[in-house]
């Protein structure tokens, strides 16, 4: 680890005011649980580490017939506990996924949406597009992405909360550059697949945080998060999840949101799926059928063939899930 | 003359009783130290720079960069130009500091440059490895019942005659089989904290062999062994990767005798995966020939493997394994790949024979749509004759635990819930585990106090709790009320830790340091008694007279007829043919219960039977949790870990714990241990456990799998994308 100074600024101003403008120079701390690690590594060296766990806004949970506006530094088991998360099992169910009492009670939401990949080419210090690309395109690229991959960014987006968020239509209050200013965007712009090294998978500025995600009321919309993982146990990172939150029209779907986790530089919005769904009842075939569709347009690389399989398997799951239908498989 | 055997079952007060670890309360509440959480005052950090290149020359290196970086107290380089580096992560450069951050600024700095040469890793591509000429033939053998003519050609016949077998074979199965390479992933990295001081060395080293590493430190150092003292009083994982000081053990302790300080160097998280020890992959080629009753006939197989650069590959000799029928072939391949040295690994050798033999044999079983019980119990006439009727018994114990008769369902036939399938299957499996030389020190104190002092380690198998299960059992008192010392270059010297040679070792040393000093202790007692020696027995806190128990006295009594120094005997435990204590050879049988989802590729464990013998059980828990924990092991390779490497730079991908899969607990399903301990068991005496069960679990486990698919998944770890990309291309 590279020597760092430390901040702990008490507001969401003085945090602003200690970050610098500069990519890479300061990084926000929240949990620490991935920061950390990369640091050590030296794949990020900030000369200054700014902590949120002061700043007292970012803590707090308010829910209400609006919604809920949850703090990016709430940490994952706080947020399980709300009452108010149990409308969204979507949520509910990704957070369950993490099964690890370490990383739930130490990780934060924020933390949770920013953390890096886990492209092992990056983790190994190649940069996050290794090459550009090449070396992922050449090398082992069983868990990288089959969507969105034909520039230089191959990895997946890592985080298992994050479809869950962006198919219950969450959106964000960012604030900075300067203190005081602040910006609202749906979680999916969030994201970005980057085309140089220069950037990084999201779409904040050095100097900008997420400080609020804010969940509109869930409205009778039924939602559900399916995950497939190494083992039976869960206890892991997915390999593949998806998510899916519907609202219904008697028995058929009148809306869908569908978004895939781990899949692409992004969490993965599969318009294909949605198209298939929507008006239809959901059924073992129509569900099926949507898993199809998903991964019409997928483009697997050399040695991630089966994560295909896995997307659409994903994808049928979590609309029979949404919709209080047996998965089946390995529940 | 005393006489060196066990009590029977009825007389042992708590030999084969069930009891705690002597250290698990130590261990649990973090006060048991290991080697790492070792820091003498005025220690300086020292960090290791691991090669990036996994083939190269090195061009030039310059610490001089690394000196300036504040905090940074020493650097250099390991490497020199010219030199040749052949694997990715060994060590090229070192940097020591007064704290982690600067050390790792010093490492940082270090400017190197390297001329890259030719990387090769993929040694499952036995082809690719020809063209790129790192194939080398290795040893093999054939054994055949029938023999050439006089003036036939050697070769000629051969080929004709296995020729011959197939055809009359009624069953022929051929197929590829595989087992990637896995590391040792110790918990605990390699390392040590070494502290020179007036010419003498004192090193905290992480290791299974107290006794044998302090010359090693010597030579280099310019000191002989006496003036080096080894300790690890707790380490955290070895499973056969630390016999030896090391390189950088031995660089540790030169830094300390240069620096004139303690020096601490454990090997960081990716350059333990990379250089601290592997097991070699196996892949093999196989052709296997069987009766209309499913007795194999035949066997043909040429296994290829990978012992890195500079280590062992997979021995011939495990192939076919434990079930070896009267004619077989079998020839090998070494590939030099540019992958850390392999080390030894729980039970070198077998887990990989096991997985790829017991696999292509069950796969007879679903040619001929037969119960694989039945064939297994059937090739029993293949199995070395002296342990028939142990395996039959055993498998009978362990199929009953299964259910097996009532689960059983021919290959790919079972009953289907949507994509979920279930199997059973099974695996044999044979290891020595005689005990090593050991010699035991015994004290006893006037006032009744026991110790023990021996030049052992406990690997966290209860080694500890096994000495003071014996010498309780010996001196009539309970467990706890021995100490036991071990993990002291300075104690009487046993062998190393490997090889399942260290609870035979030590209850043999133990055993006779025992019983000579409880000798000593009766000729006291006697006289005082007014009774015979030979007929005092130690028995529930007292040593009393077998005619007459109530002539006797209290153990504390006893001992105060010592006078005023403790009493204490040390001796060499006796193992081998004539020992009535320990043995060595053992069997044990395993059978696994998977369900498969299809669709997602994923196997989840969902019962795992094992049934082992190990001779006479000295404490059934520490022996139970050595079983459930090589079966956790063996489900971690059968369906987890794997070594995965960059096919163009050689990096070593996963070696991070985040990226090289574990199970987790919630991943390993029931587990059910049953040792096999009748009397004819019994009467052998202490054998050794540490590695048999972790021998069948990738045969049972990928036979399971096989039953419930109908197609065999051939390579381990069986994770989903390994099924889902088999089955795509078996169409399945
Ligand atoms: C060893 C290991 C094992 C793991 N295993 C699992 C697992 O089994 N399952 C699983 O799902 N996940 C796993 N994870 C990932 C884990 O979920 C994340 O590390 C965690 O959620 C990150 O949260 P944090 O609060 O600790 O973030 P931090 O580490 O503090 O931050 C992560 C990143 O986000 C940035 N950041 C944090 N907060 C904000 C904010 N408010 N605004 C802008 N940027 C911000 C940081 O600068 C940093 O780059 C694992 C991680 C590690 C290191």
């Amino acid at each position: 680890m590279k020597a760092f100074e430390y901040a702990a600024p008490r507001s969401e101003e003085e945090a602003l005011e200690l970050l610098a403008p500069e990519p890479g120079t300061s990084e926000v701390l929240a949990g620490g649980t991935d920061l950390l690690g990369l640091m050590k590594k030296m794949i990020v060296t900030p000369s200054r580490v700014v902590s949120l766990s002061r700043v007292a806004s970012l803590k707090r949970i308010d829910a209400d017939s609006q919604g809920m506006r949850i703090g990016a530094m709430v940490t994952l088991d706080d947020l399980l506990a709300h009452p108010a998360t149990a409308k969204y099992p979507a949520l509910e169910q990704a957070l369950r996924g993490f099964g690890s009492l370490q990383m739930q009670s130490q990780g934060t939401l924020g933390g949770e949406l920013c953390q890096r990949p886990r492209c092992w080419y990056f983790r190994g210090g190649h940069g996050l597009l290794a090459e550009r690309g090449r070396a992922v395109a050449e090398g082992d690229n069983r868990f990288h992405a089959i969507f969105d991959n034909a520039g230089p960014a191959k990895f997946v987006s890592p985080s298992r909360v994050a479809p869950a968020l962006v198919a219950l239509g969450a959106t964000l209050r960012v604030i900075g550059p300067e203190p005081g200013d602040e910006t609202q965007m749906p979680l999916e712009l969030l994201y970005r697949t980057p085309k140089d090294e220069r950037q990084r998978e999201h779409d904040l500025l050095p100097n900008q945080v997420v400080a609020q995600i804010v969940l509109p009321a869930a409205d009778g919309r039924r939602s559900a998060a399916y995950e497939v993982h190494h083992g039976a146990g869960g206890q892991d990172d997915p390999i593949v999840s998806a998510a899916a939150s519907l609202t219904m029209h008697g028995n058929i779907v009148a809306d869908a949101r569908i978004v895939l986790g781990q899949v692409a530089p992004t969490p993965w919005t599969s318009h294909e799926a949605i198209r298939a769904i929507v008006g239809a009842p959901v059924d073992q075939r129509t569900a099926e059928a949507a898993g199809e569709a998903a991964v019409s347009v997928a483009a697997p690389l050399s040695h991630n063939q089966f994560k295909v399989q896995l997307a659409k398997v994903a994808v049928k799951r979590a609309l029979l899930k949404a919709a209080g239908l047996q998965t089946g498989g390995l529940a | 003359m005393v006489e060196y055997t066990w009590p029977d079952r009825k007389d042992s007060s708590v030999l084969g009783g069930s009891h705690d670890k002597v250290d698990g309360p130590a261990k649990c509440t973090g006060t048991a130290k290991y080697s790492y959480d070792i820091t003498p005052p005025k220690t300086a950090l020292a960090r290791a720079l691991g090669c990036p290149h996994a083939h190269c020359k090195i061009k030039s290196i310059d610490t001089a960069p690394a000196e300036k970086v504040a905090g940074v107290v020493h650097a250099r380089a390991l490497k020199k130009p010219g030199d040749e580096i052949e694997w990715q992560g060994e060590l090229i450069a070192v940097v020591v500091g007064e704290t982690e951050g600067a050390v790792a600024e010093g490492l940082a700095a270090i400017k190197a440059d390297y001329e890259p040469l030719d990387v090769f890793v993929n040694e499952e591509d036995l082809d690719a490895a020809e063209a790129a000429g790192r194939a080398r033939k290795g040893p093999g053998k054939v054994q055949l019942e029938n023999e050439p003519g006089d003036d036939e050609d050697e070769d000629a016949f051969e080929e004709k005659e296995i020729a011959r077998l197939f055809r009359e074979a009624a069953a022929v199965v051929e197929g590829r089989y595989g087992i990637r390479a896995i590391t040792h992933m110790c918990l605990e990295p390699h390392g040590s904290t070494c502290d020179w001081q007036d010419g003498k060395l004192t090193a905290h080293l992480s290791t299974q062999n107290v006794s044998g590493t302090p010359g090693q430190f010597g030579g280099p150092l310019g000191i002989t062994a006496d003036d080096v003292t080894v300790h690890c009083d707790y380490i955290g994982g070895g499973f056969g990767s630390k016999f030896a000081a090391d390189s950088w053990g031995v660089l540790a302790a030169t830094l300390s005798k240069d620096l004139n300080r303690p020096v601490k160097l454990m090997l960081d998280r990716d350059t333990e995966l990379k250089i601290a020890g592997a097991r070699p992959s196996g892949f093999a080629d196989v052709k296997v020939g069987a009766n209309s009753e499913g007795v194999i006939t035949i066997w043909d197989s040429h296994h290829w493997s990978t012992g890195g650069m500079g280590g062992g590959s997979l021995s011939q000799d495990v192939m076919p394994y434990v079930i070896v029928p009267p004619n077989f072939r079998r020839r090998t391949t070494n590939v030099r790949t540019n992958t850390g040295p392999t080390r030894a690994w729980r039970a070198p050798n077998h887990p990989q024979g096991c997985a790829l033999s017991q696999t292509a044999i069950d796969d007879v079983a679903a040619k001929l749509g037969m119960d694989s019980y039945e064939l297994f119990r059937r090739n029993l006439v293949n199995v070395p004759e002296e342990r028939r009727k142990l395996y039959e018994e055993e498998m009978k114990i362990a199929a009953k635990l299964m259910d097996w008769k009532a689960k059983w369902h021919p290959h790919g036939k079972g009953p289907k819930d949507g994509s979920v399938v279930s199997g059973l299957g099974m695996a044999i499996h044979t290891w020595r585990g005689g005990g090593h030389p050991s010699s035991c020190r015994v004290k006893i104190h006037p006032d009744g106090g026991v110790e023990a002092f021996l030049g052992s380690q406990d690997l966290g198998t209860g080694t500890r709790t096994v000495i003071a299960t014996v010498l309780a059992e010996t001196f009539g008192l309970p467990v706890d009320a021995v100490k036991v010392n071990i993990g002291s270059s300075k104690y009487p010297p046993s062998g190393p830790s490997g090889g399942s040679t260290t609870v035979g070792g030590v209850a043999e040393s133990s055993r006779h340091a025992g019983l000579d000093a409880l000798a000593q202790l009766n000729e006291k007692v006697a006289a005082k008694l007014g009774a015979k020696a030979q007929d005092l027995v130690a028995k529930d806190g007292r040593i009393s007279d077998k005619n007459n128990a109530d002539k006797g006295l209290s153990w504390k009594e006893a001992c105060g007829l010592l006078g005023m120094n403790p009493l204490e005997v040390t001796s060499r435990g006796a193992p081998g043919r004539d020992s009535k204590l320990s043995s060595s050879g053992v069997g044990g049988v395993q059978m696994a219960e998977v369900a498969v989802d299809r669709e997602t590729g994923v196997v989840r464990m969902k019962k795992f039977v094992a049934v082992q013998d190990m001779g006479l059980v000295v404490n059934r828990k520490t022996a139970e949790s050595q079983i459930l924990g090589a079966m956790i092991m063996g489900i971690a390779f059968s369906l987890f870990e794997e070594r995965i490497m960059d096919a163009k730079s050689g990096a070593f991908l996963n070696a991070e714990i985040a990226d090289y899969k574990l199970p987790r607990l919630g991943d390993v399903g029931e587990l059910v241990v049953e040792i096999y301990e009748p009397e004819e068991e019994r009467a052998r005496g202490v054998i050794g456990l540490g590695e048999p069960p972790v021998i069948g679990p990738g045969a049972a486990i990928s036979n399971a799998v096989a039953n419930a698919l109908g197609v065999r998944v051939p390579v381990l770890p069986m994770t989903p994308k390994q099924v889902l990309d088999t089955l795509k291309a078996r169409g399945a």
